[in-house]
């Protein structure tokens, strides 16, 4: 039988994928460990290694990988502090494109 | 493995990590551009050592300004360093050219050419600037990549720690690397992993190295 997903829930997972692996990419961390990411896992400010330079490189593959454009202003220490709210952020930026 | 000096202009004297055996095929090794150079430095000795093993000799001169140069990285432009691996390739006898991301801005050298990965100045410049408005609004000095650029045109821009000169900003600007009719490209895609410069912190995939090395060997045979 064929699965009609809504398409908003087909891309919500496919926003999650991609984000999970920009991370893999960034983090160096194997598929097991970025699987076990949830919304309250800690990224800017809890990981030493993930500096400016690594959070430009993965803001700048997010954009490439999922289209949309991430403006200066839209960098906080909020939404880059956890998995969820980087999440909730990319989410809303590919809603608005 | 062998290190020696190579003359970027005549006089001067810059540095040069090499396997090199004076066989036929001699390749080149452009490396990648400011900090993706670090992030990239060990997988690309690592595909050097490769390439050795199947034959192929292979030289990775340093850019001046760069790792042990004693020349000032503010004076470089793109177009010196073009000339300066114009000399490199001269001076090792280089068959082919392989330039790594941004690399593949210097690498119109006359002569076969792969491009791994090649990114345009102006993606290389964005990250850059990118970095330096994360880290500014971090110490709570407000920055935008405009007001960067504008200022970095005119007076040059200490830019994710890298000191460049005007110049350099303006070139990298509108630089592209060589057209697909001049050059093989090899995309990532082609490699099973997530880019090594895009690591946080430097480091190796080895399924990687062996993958773009024998690519690289297919396109010498």
């Amino acid at each position: 039988m064929a699965t009609n997903l809504p398409a908003p829930t087909e891309q919500a997972e496919e926003i999650d994928l991609v984000l999970r692996q920009v991370l893999a990419d960034v983090l160096g961390l194997s598929a097991e460990r970025i699987a076990e990411l949830d919304a309250e896992s800690g990224l800017f400010g809890h990981l030493p290694e993930l500096d400016s330079m690594a959070v430009a490189g993965l803001l700048t593959e997010l954009e490439d990988r999922l289209d949309i454009i991430i403006e200066d202003d839209d960098v906080d220490g909020e939404m880059l502090e956890t998995f969820g709210s980087l999440l909730a952020f990319v989410t809303r930026k590919r809603a608005d494109g | 493995m062998l290190t020696g000096m190579w003359p970027p202009s005549p006089g001067e004297k810059e540095y040069a990590l090499g396997f090199d055996c004076q066989r036929t095929r001699r390749i080149l090794v452009i490396p990648a551009l400011f900090d993706e150079a670090t992030k990239l430095r060990h997988f690309t000795v690592e595909v050097m050592r490769r390439l050795d093993t199947m034959g192929i000799d292979s030289m990775l001169p340093d850019l001046p300004g760069t790792n042990e140069s004693a020349t000032p990285l503010e004076k470089q432009t793109l177009t010196g360093w073009q000339a300066a691996m114009h000399a490199a390739a001269k001076h090792f006898r280089a068959t082919h050219v392989l330039a790594i991301r941004g690399g593949a801005l210097l690498a119109d050298l006359g002569m076969p050419t792969i491009l791994y990965a090649p990114v345009p100045g102006s993606g290389q410049l964005r990250a850059m600037l990118r970095a330096q408005v994360i880290a500014d609004s971090e110490a709570a000095r407000g920055t935008t990549r405009d007001a960067l650029l504008e200022s970095g045109r005119k007076n040059g821009l200490r830019l994710a720690g890298y000191c460049l000169g005007p110049a350099m900003i303006a070139e990298l600007e509108d630089a592209q690397p060589p057209q697909d009719g001049a050059a093989t490209t090899i995309p990532q895609s082609e490699l099973g992993g997530g880019g090594l410069w895009l690591r946080a912190e430097a480091g190796h995939d080895p399924a990687q190295a062996d993958v773009l090395a024998n690519r690289i060997a297919e396109q010498l045979a």
